[in-house]
């Protein structure tokens, strides 16, 4: 899964009939620091999410279609978490005297 | 999936079993503030509706085959919406 913050929304009326009724969001990828790393997918929301919150995106397509209950569905990415922290053990500092 | 523009179309009389009747078109993959974003790529229009000009999003690998009416053809990126509008909220924009 990915990091993500939702930065808008796509609005569709002609789609394949898969997406009628769902919720498009436009996110951004995140980095664990919080930090955009450039790249952006559009995720079928499933939690109700809104711009501006930071998101967790389930990005394989067996997956998305078994939480959606859409077998056939040509649909791979969702929003399925609103990411409330993040935290990161510190990076690991070489011992004095220790393996390199 | 990813935003796109419609930018033409490919006629191919000759195709791999399965690939009769579907519309190809060239789209070029744009960033989500609409500026072109990497190569131009042909993908199989699974809504029957999409044209040049068109502002679209596409899906990509296996989910583009199950965007097809068969869903086991060679088709790697497929068209599966046309959009209507892209609201960005303006306290995220870049």
């Amino acid at each position: 899964m990915k990091l993500g913050r939702v930065v808008g929304t796509v609005v569709s009326t002609i789609n394949a009939p898969a997406f009628d009724e769902r919720t498009l969001l436009l996110c951004d990828l995140l980095d664990p620091d919080g930090r955009p790393t450039g790249g952006y997918t559009i995720a079928v929301d499933t939690v109700g999410a809104g711009a501006g919150e930071t998101v967790l995106l389930l990005d394989e397509g067996n997956s998305a279609r078994q939480v959606l209950s859409a077998p056939g569905a040509p649909i791979r990415t969702l929003v399925v978490g609103i990411v409330d922290a993040v935290e990161e053990e510190p990076a690991p500092q070489a011992q004095p005297g220790g393996p390199a | 999936m990813q935003l796109a523009r419609v930018t033409g179309t490919v006629v191919a009389t000759v195709k791999a079993p399965g690939l009769e009747g579907v519309k190809l078109l060239v789209i070029q993959p744009l960033d989500r503030s609409l500026k072109p974003a990497g190569g131009q790529l042909v993908a199989a229009d699974a809504i029957h509706m999409a044209g040049p000009g068109e502002l679209v999003y596409f899906v990509a690998a296996r989910e583009a085959a199950q965007a097809m009416p068969d869903p086991f053809v060679p088709v790697d990126h497929a068209i599966v919406g046309i959009v209507d509008a892209l609201t960005v909220a303006p306290e995220v924009e870049p």
